[in-house]
């Protein structure tokens, strides 16, 4: 088989794993180096899906011994398999590297012989790239559940980012679907990477030069979709993630049926993409916001609306919190309202203290005032004729714009929804099957 | 700012050659109607003056930005310089009179036209500077590398420090077809010089056959029931592509329509969250 072939096969069935980001290493080249990595990380193109490309992502093989019902590369799947020696796979990083195609490596691979076995091949692959090619550049590379805790470590100091997929949101899921894995062999690597990262850090306090344990941290992939559990089960879960395992990022990737499965979504169901971005905007509410996973939903409405942002849900169920005076409010406050992000909070509080702003002065900051305008007040003032019926109010909080690049399809349906429909909001989304007990 | 006087300067289109406008516009206490750089189309209409450059002039004026403002003034003129945007001699000579008349606190006057038109300008040319970290393609010509960009602000003097880094052992060069200027690269030297004219040589087999792997990986990695053109075109502007080793020859068409999202960077996972704006990352 050609390595174009190869490359094919393997990039075709790496594709599913959503992270693609280079970030949070900084590390300068040094002399004899190929090198180097930026935190805020780097996309290098974007795919025709609109995805950023930042790494080479490939598994060193798409051959498993596992049956996960839900992936292209189980057992039982009749398809082509092939696999990249270390050798292959650090030759072309380092070529794409040098052509500035990429900033770094994606590894990932199906299950061969064994986890440790695996686990072996990749480490091979990534002492190649760092000590025998010197290469500085970002890799990502997964943590295979089930491997020894000896040899995780070692691949943990090879590389920037570690992961350990999540896969499905709950226990029943997985003992359904991936009858291979078990909460257990997930979390266990989970929480090995978690202790290495702290002791690492530790080390690097006592001795300058202490070789770095994964300095991007670890990160974590759940597939939306697949199965029943509803989007509080999913958000409970990701804040659970970054509380107890301190994980930098928790990934979503919408179902794409890929096999026929009696317990899986038929195969021409399209991926739920309005799901997922609803969950990577609550995801950053968490993150960036200062929100918490039962402020966004609960038992009652456990799943997202389709038609507002959760931002604008949150701010529609509460509205006694507003308006909020720009002049006066706190950074905290100004964030909870909608349409104002981070980047704007901040430029109004820097800029308030030059003088108090009106909305002329707002707009000026770049604040956009479709969705904010109704949320607050300037000098004591809301916006001078401004009309704040219930509909003018949900039609201009309605996300059509941002989505209409998302996802055009949804976009269209959205326009269609009639005044009645409007009506019916904030309620949220139907209630679905409850999931099970992840951590 | 001066009494407006009927009149253009005309300078060489240096840096320096702007700070001895600066210099002139204080020295007379009038305020130029335009000022254009040489060679630059101009209005025929207004008396143009000749500005000639003389560093101990602009020396003056650059020393005073840190010392009369303060030390971030200096770059956010330097970059403004450096950017696309029309009128730009104007609008710094306009920021430089509310710098020197309200200090430091010019910084943060974000809701005024002139302070405001200005970090626009340069956040444009960081957002560029940033996309084309990312953009660059080099191809590799035995022990050489060679890049061709074509920005629309000056961008290499804010990406040079990233690829020699990057690439501190190697001999490269970054031609900027817009400017004509190139950053050029060998270990332990590096200098942005002018180039009029640069002829990218023939690939070899070696260099043909990555390029050809890397399209290839290009395709396999989008996912078909994912595919979103408006976004990619958003993200990755079509202006881009003529040098993305992975989109030449490439025969997608984009479906109609302007993209409707924003143009800003969009790394893996960061949604769009309506608030008008994007994340770059963590
Ligand atoms: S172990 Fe990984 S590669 Fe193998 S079938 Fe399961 S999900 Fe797929």
């Amino acid at each position: 088989m050609d390595m174009m072939e190869k490359l094919e096969i393997l990039t075709a069935s790496a594709k599913y794993d959503v992270a693609c980001t280079s970030s949070g290493s900084d590390r300068k080249n040094q002399a004899g180096g190929l090198g180097n990595a930026v935190s805020m990380g780097i996309c290098h193109s974007f795919a025709a899906d609109g995805r950023c490309i930042s790494l080479l992502k490939v598994l060193m093989t798409n051959g498993c011994i596992y049956d996960c019902a839900y992936c292209v590369n189980r057992k039982s799947n009749q398809t082509r398999r092939a696999a990249l020696s270390p050798e292959e796979l650090a030759d072309l990083t380092m070529q794409f590297y040098r052509r500035n195609y990429i900033e770094g490596l994606f590894l990932s691979s199906g299950i061969m012989r064994s986890p440790d076995y695996t686990t072996e091949q990749m480490i091979a692959a990534l002492e190649l790239l760092r000590n025998t090619y010197h290469f500085r550049g970002y890799i990502h590379v997964k943590a295979i559940p089930g491997a020894d805790d000896v040899l995780l470590s070692r691949l943990g100091l090879l590389a920037d980012r570690m992961s350990v997929n999540i896969e499905l949101p709950s226990q029943q899921s997985l003992g359904l679907l991936a009858p291979d894995k078990s909460k257990n062999s997930i979390l266990k690597p989970m929480s090995l990477i978690k202790e290495k990262i702290n002791e690492n850090r530790s080390d690097l306090v006592k001795y300058n030069h202490a070789p770095r344990f994964a300095p991007a941290g670890q990160s974590t992939q759940m597939i939306v979709g697949a199965t029943p559990d509803t989007d509080f089960r999913i958000l409970t879960l990701t804040e659970g993630l970054y509380r107890k395992y301190g994980l930098k990022r928790v990934f979503f990737s919408a179902y794409t049926p890929v096999v026929e499965h009696s317990l899986l979504p038929a195969l021409d169901t399209k991926p739920p993409l309005l799901r997922e971005h609803r969950l990577y905007q609550a995801d950053w509410l968490l993150r960036f916001y200062g929100f918490q996973a039962g402020e966004l939903l609960d038992e009652a409405a456990p799943n997202f609306n389709p038609l507002l942002d959760p931002k604008c849900s949150w701010a529609v169920n509460h509205r006694e919190q507003f308006p909020v005076e720009i002049n006066r409010a706190a950074y905290e406050q100004l964030l909870r309202v909608p349409g104002i992000g981070v980047r704007s909070a901040q430029r109004i509080v820097k800029a308030r203290r030059a003088g108090a702003l009106d909305f002329t002065a707002l707009k000026k900051l770049g604040v956009v005032l479709k969705r904010a305008q109704f949320f607050i007040t300037c000098k004591g003032r809301m916006l001078e004729g401004l009309k704040v019926s219930e509909h003018t109010l949900l039609r201009s909080l309605m996300s059509g714009q941002e989505l209409a690049a998302i996802e055009p399809p949804q976009y269209e349906q959205l326009t269609l929804f009639s005044d009645s429909d409007l009506a019916a909001l904030p309620a949220a989304g139907a209630a679905a099957h409850k999931g099970g007990d992840w951590p | 700012m001066f009494k407006p006087a009927a009149l253009a300067y005309t300078y060489d289109g240096s840096f320096e050659g702007l700070l001895c406008c600066v210099f002139e516009s204080y020295q007379w206490k009038e305020t130029p109607l335009a000022i254009h750089s040489d060679g630059e189309e101009q209005g025929l209409l207004l008396e143009s003056k000749w500005i000639a450059t003389d560093s101990s002039r602009a020396g003056r004026v650059l020393k005073s930005l840190p010392l009369r403002i303060c030390p971030e003034a200096e770059e956010l003129v330097r970059l403004g310089f450096w950017s696309c945007t029309p009128d730009k001699e104007l609008l710094l000579l306009n920021f430089l009179y509310l710098g020197f008349t309200h200090g430091r606190k010019v910084m943060n006057m974000l809701a005024d036209d002139t302070v405001n038109t200005l970090h626009k300008a340069v956040q444009q040319l960081r957002r560029e500077a940033h996309l084309y970290l990312g953009f660059v393609r080099f191809s590799v010509y035995g022990p050489v590398m060679a890049a061709v960009i074509e920005p629309k602000g000056f961008v290499l003097p804010v990406i040079q420090d990233h690829f020699c880094d990057r690439f501190y052992g190697e001999s490269f060069m970054i031609y900027d077809k817009t400017h004509r200027m190139a950053l050029i690269h060998q270990p332990g030297q590096q200098a942005i010089i002018p180039l009029e004219e640069w002829i990218p040589p023939e690939p070899d087999a070696a260099e043909e056959e990555y390029r050809r792997l890397w399209k290839g990986f290009y395709n396999a990695i989008g996912i078909r029931e994912r595919r979103n053109d408006r976004l990619r075109s958003s993200l990755m502007p079509k202006r881009y592509w003529k040098h993305l080793t992975e989109m030449k020859g490439s025969t997608t068409a984009v479906s109609g329509g302007k993209p409707t999202g924003s143009s800003k960077m969009l790394e893996e996972g960061a949604p769009r969250l309506g608030d008008g704006e994007v994340f770059n990352s963590q």
